[in-house]
């Protein structure tokens, strides 16, 4: 993964609460058993007004000028509910979004978000309203700025910090994949392993009848 | 310290405290299915890391797969047959056990999962998949994560987590006749929203799930992931433990003595403290229906559809407005009565024999009204069979249902059969959202006994409003 530091860019209004991951990237929309191509079908049932045509609906934000050209969006409650599909994150990603700021999102996206880099950054409804209206002033030029190291984000002269998991703070800023990092683990997976399997010997390999 | 049931499994997992709150887990079964366990198997093989525990991994094909009579690897889903045979190719290379097409155990994973044994009281269990929560009906810390996650957990056997904050849901009371654990379920969703338990594992605790089959129960910790939770999980008991008995992968003969033994004990501490308390008196209940595109857009069926200005704030006003121009249903009309297209009766939620019999009582020597399109789903192979040896394919067939083989089926649409546009479906899954179940396709959630009597009448109505033969 991509170290992750500073992320500046326009940033989109997309405040309708409880969007699901079936909005984000319809399931029809997911053809392939790849993590790649999946930017097309991006909100494609708001974002087009024929989906077999592609063709643009003027009216949703994201295919309006500067909006277009968005790096992150300020989202509604319980962004990312529903459905675990990761290609939610992915297809957000491919499309050029790299950070989602809102009050709360759905905890396995939550979760996707995180493992993939795409900083979800959760702020109080009052702190995004003071975004939204720095934005909607003048979108292309009012653009955010936010700083992974050290958890702020500026827009204009004001600044707001936020909090985030330590952990994948430093996983983030310093790309490391997760995965090598659990395999560097493996003796003491495997001592805790046996002393498991000891205490609940019917776990381990199942065995069917 | 006093702990929940679920901090008893929490910390019986934990390998390590990695600081900063997070711990690292180990996970002792995980399910995959074609649509999402192949592209983590793939991409696990694409990075060089093979699977480290092939034997404590599970994998079937639900989701894609077609569920007409006659089916095979080709689907009605353009490219379908790409998710499945990468998984069975994956399975194959990776020895992990696996219910493949067409043999009596395949089926939707949250169905074939407590059926064959694979989930089980205390062990922490993960999928690719949102509904994982449905385990947690047996008393299995099983919750949905993303493919990033998964791949982590087939190579490593283990997940980096922070420790949920605890939420117990106490239910009492003996439930009206035709209240259902699904009513249940969507009142709780209604009533504090879909975002209700975020950040939350819940505890189901009380007599009324005492009284529940463990099927029912199943149903209702399906949907602890549309009120927000990671995951709902119930107590174990005599019935959990007594349903797990013999089951194809359960623990048999002394490993059944001392697992049972220590099921029996496993349960929260009386004086355990929970972040949040909610309790619910099922006697008050009626028979639950949606009629907008969240979950938590339910109301008793004899209630009227909300105003647009009653909500709490502007933004759940401007919720409530977008979900009728939706559903193309006004504000402050009766839910009952509403004209249905279609009847849907399957999903990890409600698919299961007890389900399929519920339905059947109600379709027995009826017909379904003129012109609805019907369709029930078993969840399993192993369900659709024991429901036509006891003739209940015969009563669903001459209702006027289609019987279909096993799977997640018209759940949702991917691109292959799906219901048409603006037609109003009436069906036990689990999620309304827009175009969930086709294009501009209207659906509204409910209990497998409001479908079915639904689909007589041709309307959305109560099972109460049905004549039963017995």
């Amino acid at each position: 993964m991509n170290p992750v530091k500073i992320i500046s860019g326009i940033a989109a209004p997309l405040l309708r609460i409880n969007v699901d991951t079936d909005a984000i990237i319809p399931s029809r929309e997911i053809k392939a058993v790849s993590k790649k191509g999946l930017s097309e079908g991006l909100f494609s049932e708001w974002r087009y007004t024929s989906i077999l045509g592609r063709k643009p609906n003027d009216e949703f934000v994201l295919n309006r000028e500067p909006y277009n050209r968005s790096a992150m969006l300020l989202t509604g409650d319980n962004f990312g509910c529903g459905s675990s599909r990761e290609h939610a994150v992915w297809a957000l990603q491919e499309w050029g979004i790299k950070a989602l700021i809102g009050t709360t999102f759905g905890s396995i996206f939550y979760g996707n978000c995180i493992r993939n880099g795409l900083l979800p950054i959760k702020l109080s409804s009052n702190d995004i309203q003071k975004l939204i209206d720095y934005v909607e002033k003048d979108p292309a030029s009012n653009q955010i700025v936010i700083d992974l190291e050290k958890l702020s984000i500026n827009f204009g002269s004001s600044e707001i910090v936020f909090a985030f998991d330590k952990k994948f703070q430093t996983l983030l800023l310093e790309g490391l994949d997760e995965i090598q990092q659990t395999l560097k683990l493996d003796n003491e997976i495997s001592s805790f392993e046996e002393k498991h399997l000891e205490r609940n010997p019917w776990l381990g390999a199942a065995i069917s009848n | 310290m006093a702990q929940t049931l679920f901090d008893k499994i929490w910390n019986q997992h934990v390998i390590s405290d990695l600081g900063d709150g997070n711990d690292l887990i180990y996970i002792d079964r995980i399910f995959l299915h074609e649509r999402t366990g192949s592209v983590a198997l793939k991409s696990l093989e694409e990075k060089g890391i093979s699977v480290r525990s092939p034997n404590q991994v599970f994998a079937t094909i639900d989701h894609i797969v077609d569920t007409l009579p006659g089916r095979s690897d080709e689907t009605m889903m353009p490219s379908g047959s790409q998710f499945i045979e990468s998984l069975r190719e994956s399975v194959r290379r990776e020895k992990i056990n696996f219910f493949d097409l067409n043999t009596s155990r395949q089926g939707i994973v949250h169905v074939v999962s407590p059926e064959l044994g694979i989930a089980l009281p205390g062990i922490t269990y993960i999928c690719p998949d949102s509904h994982t929560c449905s385990l947690g009906a047996l008393g299995a810390l099983a919750w949905g994560v993303g493919s990033s996650e998964c791949e982590h957990a087939l190579a490593t056997n283990t997940l980096i987590k922070e420790k949920p904050k605890s939420m117990l849901v106490s239910i009492n009371g003996v439930p009206k006749d035709g209240v259902t654990a699904k009513d249940i379920i969507l009142y709780l969703i209604s009533e504090y929203g879909a975002n209700g338990a975020n950040g939350h594992a819940i505890e189901f605790r009380g007599k009324t799930i005492d009284e529940m089959s463990i099927e029912s129960r199943l149903t209702l910790c399906n949907m602890a992931v549309e009120f927000g939770a990671m995951t709902g999980i119930m107590c174990p008991d005599k019935k959990t433990i007594d349903y797990i008995s013999g089951k194809a992968f359960a623990p048999k003969e002394e490993e059944q003595e001392l697992a049972e033994e220590y099921w029996a004990k496993l349960k929260s501490d009386e004086d355990a403290h929970f972040s949040k308390v909610i309790k619910i008196d099922a006697s008050k209940l009626s028979t639950y229906v949606t009629w907008g595109t969240s979950p938590e857009h339910a109301i008793e069926i004899e209630e009227k559809i909300p105003s647009i200005s009653q909500a709490n704030s502007s933004k759940e006003n401007e919720s409530i407005k977008k979900a009728l121009e939706y559903m193309g249903l006004k504000e402050n009309d009766a839910i009952k009565g509403t004209k249905i297209d279609a009847a849907f009766i399957g999903s990890c939620t409600n698919s299961r024999l007890s389900d399929l019999r519920v339905a059947a009582s109600i379709l027995k020597g009826k017909k379904i009204a003129s012109g609805i399109k019907a369709i029930c789903v078993p969840g399993s192979s192993t369900v659709k069979k024991d429901a036509e040896s006891e003739g209940l394919d015969k009563i669903f067939k001459s209702s006027g249902f289609e019987w279909r083989e096993s799977g997640c089926s018209m759940c949702f649409f991917a691109g292959g059969e799906s219901f048409g546009e603006n037609e109003r479906v009436i069906s036990t899954t689990n999620r309304n959202f827009e175009n969930r179940q086709g294009k501009k396709t209207r659906t509204h959630l409910a209990s497998p006994a409001t479908v079915a009597a639904s689909a007589i009448k041709g309307e959305i109505t109560a099972v109460d409003q049905i004549e039963r033969r017995t």
